[in-house]
């Protein structure tokens, strides 16, 4: 949002269908409240300036832009490289102490997580085929689409991990 | 709905040293017309061999096929000829071309040994090659297509005398990512136009294909799912963003 508003300043409405655009099939589930939730937030602290901006035809809005800390904020935000959920630690976890306690057959696990990650590949496929036109939001499902690959195929060594660790 | 698999008891075991490998074993499946199913499981599972059986390429050690209503398991070899050139397509990750027939030619050759008149053949030939977007390349040789493009050929090959059955195995173990993208789409639009598919892969974009997974070990199927149905557009949009939580 604090991009869209560096770029020029927007009215909560404009800036709200502009986050959607960007994001594609996935804009439909953005939710509004949360745009001027956060909007608000971000004027407390200092980072956007909202301007009330009087109209003849229809109740005053408020027109937002972003201040110089908000685009110091957005630079840094440009510039930081940590990455979110690199390792799935939690399902390595599971299969750890499914074989340690004898609670769950680990392979039992991996199948089951499979059939999910498949599940939302299907879906994430479907959404493709239906809507190849947007190329930004498409990016983003293709995005969605790779990692869900390279978790299903990590699924596939820890299904040889362990079904080498049955027989030993 | 008709049936167009239906096994039980199927098996395929082979000498090994002291016990047979069961390569397949007992397998029950019901494949109702129109489904598309994937089948994954580790390397050795027996997820090729079960498909070689379905589609005929080997015979049961036991068991009951039933292929569109019809007992095939104690076809003799020439009555699963006939019976695979008219009603199961095959597209292998090899795309076995013939090196000497042009890309066309390959297409209608199924269409001419069922006795289809060579104008018709040539026509549906082309109609299919347009379809999957290759028709330019019609007139060459096998050696001049891309990975792509001869997957494109075998599958239109498949697909010449419309098939009951389409059995793909690996389809895109020999193709590049844009190739794997273009194969993708068409095999979607196969599903979308209720072609009955059996998709043997361990490529996750090809397995995501099909409306039900059957997961395959040690010969067994152990685990059969639908893919399908579950959540709305909007809930696996929130999903993927990540909003849901």
């Amino acid at each position: 949002m604090l991009a869209l508003l560096a770029k020029e300043p927007a009215h909560g409405y404009e800036l709200r269908h502009r986050l959607a655009r960007a994001l594609g099939p996935l804009g439909e589930v953005l939710n509004p409240g949360q745009v001027y939730v956060t909007l608000s937030r971000m004027e407390r602290a200092g980072l956007v300036r909202g301007d009330q901006v009087e109209q003849s035809a229809a109740p005053d809005k408020k027109v937002y832009e972003a201040t110089p800390a908000g685009r110091d904020h957005l630079a840094a935000w440009l510039a930081d490289s940590s990455w979110p959920k690199v390792a799935p630690a939690e399902f390595h976890l599971k299969l750890v102490a499914a074989a340690a306690t004898g609670l769950a057959d680990p392979s039992a696990l991996i199948d089951l997580q499979r059939r999910e990650l498949l599940r939302r590949l299907r879906k994430v496929q479907r959404l493709v085929e239906e809507d190849p036109g947007d190329l930004d939001g498409m990016l983003l499902l293709e995005g969605t689409a790779l990692r869900l690959q390279a978790d299903v195929r990590w699924l596939e060594a820890c299904e040889r991990r362990w079904r080498a660790g049955d027989k030993q | 709905m008709t049936t167009v698999i239906q096994a039980s008891g199927l098996s395929r075991h082979y000498p090994g040293d002291g016990s047979p490998v069961r390569a397949v074993d007992d397998v029950r499946l019901v494949i109702e017309r129109g489904e598309a199913v994937s089948v994954m499981g580790p390397s050795g599972c027996g997820r090729s061999t079960l498909l070689h059986l379905l589609g005929g390429l080997e015979r049961p050690s036991a068991g009951e096929l039933t292929l569109d209503g019809r007992r095939v398991d104690g076809l003799s070899e020439a009555a699963w000829a006939r019976l695979r050139r008219r009603s199961v397509g095959f597209v292998f990750q090899a795309f076995h071309l013939i090196d000497e027939l042009s890309a066309v030619e390959n297409v209608e050759l199924p269409a001419l040994l069922v006795g289809t008149p060579p104008q018709a053949a040539r026509r549906r030939a082309m109609e299919l090659l347009e379809r999957l977007d290759v028709a330019d390349r019609a007139a060459h040789l096998p050696a001049r297509l891309s990975g792509g493009q001869s997957q494109r050929v075998a599958l239109a090959r498949a697909l010449v005398n419309e098939p009951l059955l389409v059995l793909t195995d690996e389809p895109t173990g020999n193709l590049d990512s844009h190739a794997t993208g273009e194969l993708l789409k068409i095999l979607a639009g196969l599903r979308e136009a209720h072609q009955t598919l059996l998709l043997v892969t361990h490529d996750p974009r090809v397995a995501a294909i099909a409306d039900r997974l059957l997961s395959m070990r040690d010969g067994a199927i152990v685990d059969d799912t639908r893919l399908d149905g579950g959540l709305s557009r909007q809930a696996a949009l929130a999903q993927i963003a990540g909003w849901d939580a």
